[in-house]
C-alpha cells in the first residue's frame, strides 16, 4: 500500500514539475476562467432578484470550460513521445497512474477555481460560504474523474480537442445538475429539495470507481 | 538462457493470410437467418401497421396523434436494448478479446444510433401537438438525448480510432461508463423536474386490452427488425474488417 | 542472444511483448519462468529495455528522470544508485541539465542508465548499435560485459551481422513473424550466416 501511494505521489510530483516548466498552462487557464465570468456579466442582465437563478450556472459554465482545458495537461507530458510507454514499462500499478493523473488535474483546475471564486463573488455581489467550497470540490472531483479517463481515450485520436468535450459533456450531466442545485440551495434555501450534496458524493464515488477500474484497459495495448 | 518464447500470432505470409480470411467467411447461416428474420419483420410490420391504424381504439385525450405511441415505445425499447447488447459485448471483449464480439458491439452501436434518432424525431412529433413544444427538458427526454449522444460519441470514437484492438477496448470502456451513467442521468433529471406522460401499462387507468395487444405486437416487430438489422450490419462489419486487411496485404 | 530479420519481420514486436507493452494475441509467453499475462508486473521488475525512443522526460533533468524511475522500480538506496550510474555513463557533470538539451548520444547513455537502474536480469535491446558515437559504443560494451558477468541475459535485435558472431552465443532469425533459424554461434562461420540471412530476407 505504501509503495502504491509513493508511486502516485512520484508521478504526481513529476507532472507538477513538468507543468511548472511550461508556464503557459496556468496563465491560460486562469485568464480563460476570468474572461468567461466577465463576459457573462455583460450577457446576463443581473438584477438582484435574478442573481440566485443565474449566478451558479455562470460560475459552473466557467469552471467546466476551464476543466476541459486543464484536463489535457497531465497527458501532455506523456504525449510528447506519443506514448505512455515510459510509464507502462515500469512495474507500477495502473490504478496508481490514474490516481496521479486525477490528482494532477484536480490541482490544476483547483488553482483556477481558487482564483475565479473571489472574482465571482465580487462581480455578482454574492458571498462565499465554506459550504460552497465543499460543493466546488465535489463537483470538480466528479468532472475530473470522468474527464481524466476520457482525456486518455481522446489522446489516442487525432481530433483530441474536439472529441473530449463531446465525450465528457453528456456524462457529467448528473454532476452538473447536482452541483448547480446545491449552489442554488446555498443562496436561496428551498424546502423539500433532494439532498444534492449527498447525491454529489454518491455520483463521485460511482464515477471514481468506474474510472479506476476501467483505466487499465484504456492505456494498455 | 533463462528465456523461453513461442512465436505469437503476428501476421504470416501473404498466402497464409488470404487463406485465413477465406476460412472465416461461411455465408450460408447468416443468409438463412437474415431471410427468415427479414421475412418475419416484414409480416410483423404489416400486421402492426394494420393494428395501429385500424384496430386500436382512438385515444380519448390525445386523439389520433396518440398512435405514434405504438412506434415510439418499441423504438425506445430497442434503442436501450441495443445499448445493453453493445455494453455486454464490450465487457466480454475486455475479458476475452475476440473481434467478433467487437463486430457485434459496433453493429449494435450503429443500429442503436439510428433507432435513437428515430426516437427523438417521433418524440418531438408527438410532443408538439400534445405539449405545445418540440422539446421539453424532462427526465425521459433528457436521458434519451444523452443516450443518443452516447451512441454518436461511440461511433465517432470508433471511427477516429479505426479498427484496432485498442479502439475496441476503448469503445467497450465507453459503453460501460455510459450504461451506468444514463440511468443516473435519468434519476437526476427526475429529481430535478418531470413532465412525461406516465407509464400506461398499469391495470388502473391503463390501456384497453386492444391497445395492449397492439403494443405487444409492435414491440415484437421492432425486436425482430433489430435482430434482422443486427445480422446484416454484423456481416457488414466483418466484411469491412476483412477488406481492410486485404488492403493492407496488397499495399 | 541475437534476434535478426528484415524490417517488419516482427523483431521489435517480440521485444515489446516480452517487455509487457503489448499483449500477445495467441499462444503463451513466459519470461524467466513467469507468465506474461499473470505475472507481468514481476516480469517488468526484472527487465531493462533500451529501444529507439529514449523513454525519458525531456523537460526534466537527468537526475530527476533517473530518480523518478528509481522510485517507480522501487530501487533501494535511490540517491546513491542513481549517482553511481550517472557517473558510470560519464554524465556526472551534466546531471542537472534537461534531457531535451542533450545530444543524441548523451540521451542514449541516460537511456542505458535508466534500463540498468534496477539491476535487471534480462536486458532487451532494440538495435543498440544505432546512433552511437565511438565512446558510446565502448561504454555499451563495458556495460554489457558487466551485466553478463553478474549473471544477466541479453536479447538484442540488430542488422549488423559482422559483430553478431562475437557478441552473442545464440542467433535467431525471424521471417514474417516466424522463427526460421535458431542455433548457437559456436562454430558458425560469418559467410554461412550471411548466406542464411540473405535467404530469409529475400
Amino acid at each position: 500500500m505504501r509503495i502504491f501511494l509513493s508511486q502516485v505521489i512520484a508521478i504526481l510530483w513529476k507532472d507538477i514539475r513538468y507543468e511548472l516548466r511550461s508556464k503557459q498552462t496556468w496563465l491560460g487557464m486562469g485568464m480563460f476562467a476570468l474572461l468567461v465570468l466577465v463576459i457573462f456579466n455583460f450577457t446576463f442582465d443581473l438584477r438582484v432578484d435574478n442573481v440566485s437563478a443565474v449566478a451558479p450556472g455562470v460560475l459552473w459554465i466557467a469552471f467546466i470550460f476551464a476543466s476541459l482545458l486543464g484536463l489535457g495537461r497531465t497527458l501532455a507530458a506523456e504525449r510528447e513521445q506519443s506514448s505512455m510507454d515510459r510509464l507502462l514499462l515500469c512495474p507500477v500499478n495502473r490504478k496508481a497512474i490514474y490516481l496521479a493523473k486525477l490528482l494532477g488535474n484536480l490541482l490544476f483546475i483547483g488553482v483556477v477555481e481558487i482564483v475565479a471564486l473571489p472574482v465571482y463573488a465580487l462581480l455578482f455581489n454574492v458571498s462565499l460560504p465554506a459550504a460552497l467550497l465543499l460543493i466546488v470540490l465535489l463537483g470538480t472531483l466528479g468532472i475530473a474523474s470522468i474527464g481524466t479517463l476520457f482525456s486518455v481515450m481522446a489522446a489516442a485520436t487525432r481530433a483530441r480537442e474536439l472529441l473530449l468535450p463531446i465525450l465528457v459533456f453528456p456524462l457529467i450531466v448528473p454532476v452538473v445538475i447536482s452541483v448547480i442545485q446545491a449552489t442554488q440551495q446555498l443562496m436561496v434555501p428551498k424546502v423539500n429539495e433532494p439532498p444534492w450534496i449527498g447525491l454529489l458524493i454518491a455520483f463521485d464515488i460511482i464515477f471514481l470507481s468506474i474510472s479506476m477500474l476501467t483505466f487499465q484497459y484504456v492505456i494498455e495495448e | 538462457m533463462a528465456l523461453t518464447k513461442q512465436a505469437t500470432g503476428i501476421a504470416s505470409s501473404t498466402e497464409e493470410r488470404t487463406n485465413d480470411i477465406d476460412r472465416e467467411s461461411p455465408v450460408r447461416l447468416p443468409m438463412a437467418a437474415s431471410l427468415i428474420l427479414g421475412g418475419l419483420s416484414c409480416i410483423g410490420m404489416l400486421a402492426s401497421i394494420w393494428l395501429i391504424f385500424f384496430y386500436t381504439p382512438i385515444d380519448a385525450l390525445q386523439g389520433v396523434t396518440q398512435r405514434i405511441f405504438y412506434f415510439h415505445v418499441p423504438t425506445a425499447w430497442v434503442g436501450m436494448s441495443a445499448f445493453v447488447v453493445m455494453t455486454i459485448a464490450g465487457i466480454i471483449y475486455l475479458i476475452k478479446p475476440d473481434e467478433r464480439l467487437d463486430w457485434i458491439a459496433r453493429a449494435s452501436g450503429e443500429i442503436g444510433a439510428v433507432f435513437l434518432t428515430f426516437l427523438l424525431i417521433t418524440g418531438s412529433l408527438w410532443g408538439k401537438p400534445i405539449w405545445g413544444a418540440w422539446w421539453v427538458w424532462d427526465p425521459k427526454l433528457t436521458a434519451a438525448l444523452i443516450l443518443w449522444f452516447m451512441f454518436i460519441g461511440y461511433l465517432m470514437l470508433r471511427s477516429y480510432m479505426g479498427r484496432t484492438p485498442e479502439s475496441a477496448r476503448i469503445g467497450a470502456v465507453w459503453s460501460v461508463v455510459g450504461v451506468i451513467d444514463v440511468p443516473i442521468i435519468y434519476f437526476s433529471v427526475l429529481w430535478w423536474r418531470g413532465q412525461h406522460p406516465g407509464p400506461q401499462i398499469t391495470s388502473n387507468g391503463g390501456l384497453p386490452p386492444a391497445a395492449v395487444l397492439t403494443l405487444m405486437v409492435s414491440l415484437a416487430t421492432f425486436t425482430l427488425l433489430y435482430c434482422f438489422l443486427m445480422v446484416l450490419v454484423y456481416q457488414l462489419q466483418r466484411l469491412q474488417t476483412q477488406a481492410q486487411r486485404l488492403r493492407a496485404i496488397v499495399e | 542472444m541475437a534476434l535478426l530479420g528484415a524490417n517488419g519481420a516482427g523483431k521489435t514486436t517480440i521485444l515489446r511483448i516480452l517487455a509487457g507493452l503489448i499483449k500477445p494475441s495467441a499462444g503463451t509467453v513466459s519470461v524467466l519462468g513467469l507468465d506474461i499475462i499473470q505475472d507481468v508486473q514481476q516480469i517488468r521488475r526484472c527487465i531493462g529495455f533500451v529501444g529507439h525512443q529514449s523513454y525519458l522526460y525531456e523537460e526534466l533533468t537527468i537526475l530527476e528522470n533517473l530518480l523518478f524511475f528509481a522510485r517507480m522500480y522501487t530501487v533501494p538506496h535511490r540517491q546513491e544508485r542513481v549517482r553511481e550510474l550517472v557517473r558510470h555513463v560519464g554524465l556526472e557533470r551534466r546531471m542537472h541539465e534537461r534531457v531535451g538539451a542533450l545530444s543524441r548520444g548523451q540521451v542514449q547513455r541516460v537511456a542505458w542508465a535508466r534500463a540498468l537502474l534496477h539491476a535487471p536480469r534480462l536486458l532487451l535491446l532494440d538495435e543498440p548499435d544505432t546512433g552511437l558515437d565511438r565512446d558510446g559504443g565502448e561504454l555499451i560494451d563495458a556495460l554489457l560485459t558487466e551485466h553478463i558477468a553478474m549473471d544477466g541475459s541479453v536479447l538484442f535485435t540488430t542488422h549488423l551481422l559482422e559483430r553478431v558472431l562475437q557478441q552473442s552465443d545464440r542467433i535467431v532469425i525471424l521471417g514474417n513473424g516466424r522463427v526460421v533459424y535458431n542455433r548457437e554461434t559456436a562454430g558458425l562461420e560469418l559467410d554461412e550466416l550471411q548466406r542464411k540471412y540473405r535467404e530469409v530476407t529475400s
